[in-house]
């Protein structure tokens, strides 16, 4: 049924949108800015800051990004008591807010610091008083919280709890002593945070950001005795850009290669290569589970975040989760194996650096067992943000680099291991491999369009010759849950699911450049950012991983077959129970 | 035998189960665990969280917001020192100060030997006898700092 239309006034603008619109998204109608800080579409929408207040005819002002609009509706955002209103806010946050911007990972993309900006707040001490000091919580290996940037607007806590199923954080106490913070002051290392970061991505200012190993990158870079090979994964080269001020979706997959060899890394590989890797024994191990009547569904194990919460809230599931090691740690592994021997490089000499669009790959590069060749696979994670630094800081030109190429022998890839970084990636990549191998015949449409899209949970059913395969992406740890709740319930039975910790997957991780919450209204990244990758996979040469001449290469020089006995040495790992609480008393 | 520990656990697995799946559960379970316990200890929020589909973050988030909830248990004696206009600015803060330093502790908080719980209140209604505090049902009024050990005294009996 089409929604009844609603006319207004704005500013003085006539405009005219749906029953049940907020005067907030009407006002972009009449070209008005209506600043907002705690809310984050369709995730936190409470009204709580007071930021976004207008004048629309009632005693008192009201917030915007909550109110609905009403026929005949004048609404004012521009009266003396606004502007007022607007700053007493601020300044009010100021007061208790520690105002480091110098130093702050967001300086420059913060949304408070963008409203006190455009507000002409002068020194934000106009209620100077009493301010809460916390200790800053760096004990997890994926985040950092910094309470003494936060203000409160519970973004975090809705993303944690509504995204992802997870809920490791809250509002804790009451009035001027309120606080985000873990239950019982743990630090979020005590809990059962699964690492996603995507309360980072959601946060307006510096309150939350990954654990910098920058410091560790440089060091190795500047060791002589160290052969330091750097692979960025697909969404890096998606995203990369926007820290340069590039629009988003834009692919600067040539650029960063070059910024990489400018930063002094001596190989370039490309985690790609190593997604054609996953494919082939993620879809080897399917089909075996499947002749053999082994644990069905199979669901992916690419993301870590996901990984973290199958091990933590879904235990039941873990041996559905497929044995393979996540692509940058495969990649590590046949790094410090066959290409050290090709090299004549000694593997300890070796040191692998991923550039990861996740916070949780940082977690999961020290869980047990990866470390196949008796060396670490990965020495480093970065994110896409903390690679963006790294070039800043070093000077580079990034806008105008040239185009380069990633190099030999690990850095030939192909479109299905670039689309690996949008939701339904895995999937469709997948399927593109199964059905050549079951059927032995070419695939006419390589597009699985069924798959992909940002819808958090996805079904299909697949004909691979006379097997019907049932399968389901899903993208976000809440609806994962939902899921996995319904085949609990035997409600549903799929072969194959592909699970990815975040929103639209990994084109939208936690290590991802921030996008201001006013801004998604414009431009998705989920959306934006896999364009970028489809597209990239729509204009390669090799399409299906097991067409990737140096995938077939590696297994006739070194791996044998798909899950042969060094595949699984290397690239295969285990998973462990983890307990959702630690302090048991 | 089970110990009273393990009983008490045993009762909240009841009133869990009587609270499942009813709308808004988790105020009246943990008002119930309130009075078990005497306090809503860690081990019972995550019981409460688990039991009645809530996160521990949210329950201790309500837990730390009401103040008729407790993370410990009180003391045998509570006292509550009135920290009310009148009562401020006859001193009460000082008082504060002097109880929490004479039994080592902090407002909020109850000493080690388990016998004093220290809050702070709002006006209690009594300002003609500012600066005041009630221990248990006892009301001293008009006190100064160095009165505060001989109070206490009566109590550590």
């Amino acid at each position: 049924m089409e929604k009844k239309m609603i006319s207004l006034t704005i500013d003085g603008v006539h405009v005219e949108v749906p029953e049940g619109t907020t005067i907030l998204e009407a006002a972009r109608k009449a070209h008005v800015h209506i600043p907002t800080l705690c809310f984050l579409k369709d995730v936190n929408e409470i009204g709580a800051c007071r930021i976004c207040v207008v004048d629309a005819g009632a005693r008192a002002l009201q917030a915007a990004c909550v109110l609905e609009v009403a026929p005949g509706m004048v609404v004012r955002t521009n009266t003396p008591e606004v502007r007022e209103a607007r700053k007493t806010i601020i300044e009010l946050i100021l007061s208790n807010h520690d105002k480091k911007c110098l130093s702050c990972v967001r300086s420059q993309n913060c949304e408070l610091q963008k409203i006190s900006l455009d507000l002409g707040i002068e020194n934000g001490d106009e209620f100077a008083g009493t301010m809460r000091i916390y200790s800053v919580d760096d004990l997890s290996v994926s985040l950092v919280r910094d309470n003494n940037k936060c203000i409160n607007c519970r973004r975090c806590v809705a993303t944690c709890n509504k995204n992802q199923g997870v809920g490791v954080i809250g509002a804790v106490n009451r009035g001027f002593n309120t606080s985000i913070e873990s239950a019982w002051d743990q630090s979020l290392a005590q809990t059962a945070c699964i690492g996603c970061g995507q309360c980072i991505v959601n946060c307006p200012v510096g309150a939350l950001y990954e654990k910098d190993e920058l410091q560790d990158v440089w060091t190795m870079i500047d060791d002589p005795d160290l052969h330091v090979v750097v692979q960025p994964a697909p969404s890096v080269r998606a995203a990369l850009g926007e820290c340069f001020g590039l629009p988003m979706g834009t692919n600067v997959t040539g650029k960063m290669v070059a910024a990489m060899r400018r930063l002094g890394f001596d190989k370039i590989f490309d985690t790609d290569f190593a997604a054609d890797l996953t494919i082939m024994e993620e879809a080897t191990e399917l089909l075996d589970r499947i002749q053999s009547r082994g644990t069905l569904p199979m669901i992916t194990s690419c993301s870590p975040g996901w990984v973290r919460f199958c091990e933590t809230y879904y235990q039941d599931f873990i041996p559905n989760l497929s044995s393979c090691k996540s692509p940058h740690q495969m990649l590590g592994a046949i790094t410090k194996s066959y290409y050290a021997e090709k090299a004549s490089i000694p593997a300890e000499k070796i040191r692998v650096v991923s550039v990861m669009p996740c916070t949780a790959k940082k977690l999961e590069t020290r869980s047990p067992g990866m470390d196949s060749t008796g060396y670490p696979d990965v020495d480093a994670v970065i994110t896409t943000r903390e690679l963006g630094k790294m070039i800043k800081s070093s000077g580079i030109d990034f806008v105008n680099l040239p185009d380069e190429e990633f190099d030999p022998i690990l850095g030939l890839s192909t479109g299905a291991g670039t689309i690996f970084g949008a939701t339904g990636g895995v999937m469709e990549a997948a399927l593109r491999t199964a059905y050549e191998t079951v059927l032995n015949k070419e695939l006419e449409k390589l597009d699985f369009h069924v798959v992909r899209g940002i819808q958090g949970i996805k079904e299909a059913t697949i004909a691979l010759g006379d097997v019907e395969l049932n399968v389901a992406v899903v993208n976000g740890t809440a609806n994962a849950a939902k899921l996995l709740d319904a085949i609990r319930k035997g409600e549903k039975t799929y072969h194959f699911i592909e699970i990815m910790a975040c929103p639209g997957g990994c084109v939208n991780g936690g290590g991802q450049p921030i996008v201001s919450a006013q801004d998604r209204l414009n431009l998705d990244p989920r959306i934006e950012r896999a364009k970028a990758l489809y597209k990239a996979d729509d204009e390669m040469i090799y399409r299906k991983s097991h067409e990737n001449p140096m995938i077939k290469k590696l297994y006739d020089e070194y791996l044998e077959k798909p899950n042969s006995h060094r595949a699984h040495h290397l690239l295969h790992r285990h998973y462990v129970k983890r307990p959702k609480y630690q302090n048991q008393n | 035998m089970a110990t009273k520990d393990q009983e008490k656990y045993l009762e909240l697995e009841k009133i869990i189960e009587e609270h499942k799946g009813l709308p808004g559960a988790l105020m009246p379970a943990m008002q119930k665990t309130q009075e078990l316990f005497g306090c809503v200890p860690l081990k019972a929020q995550q019981m409460l969280a688990d039991g009645l589909n809530a996160t521990l973050s949210e329950v201790y988030g309500i837990a730390t917001f009401y103040s008729q909830f407790n993370l410990e248990p009180k003391g045998e004696y509570v006292i509550s020192v009135c920290l009310g206009t009148a009562c401020y600015v006859k001193g009460a803060q000082d008082i504060l100060d002097r109880i929490c330093e004479e039994i080592e502790t902090m407002p909020g908080k109850t000493s080690a030997d388990g016998r004093f719980t220290v809050e702070a209140t709002r006006c209690i209604g009594a300002c003609g006898l500012a600066p005041v505090m009630t221990i248990n049902e006892e009301v001293h009024g008009r006190i100064m700092p160095d009165d505060v050990p001989s109070i206490l005294a009566k109590y550590k009996k």
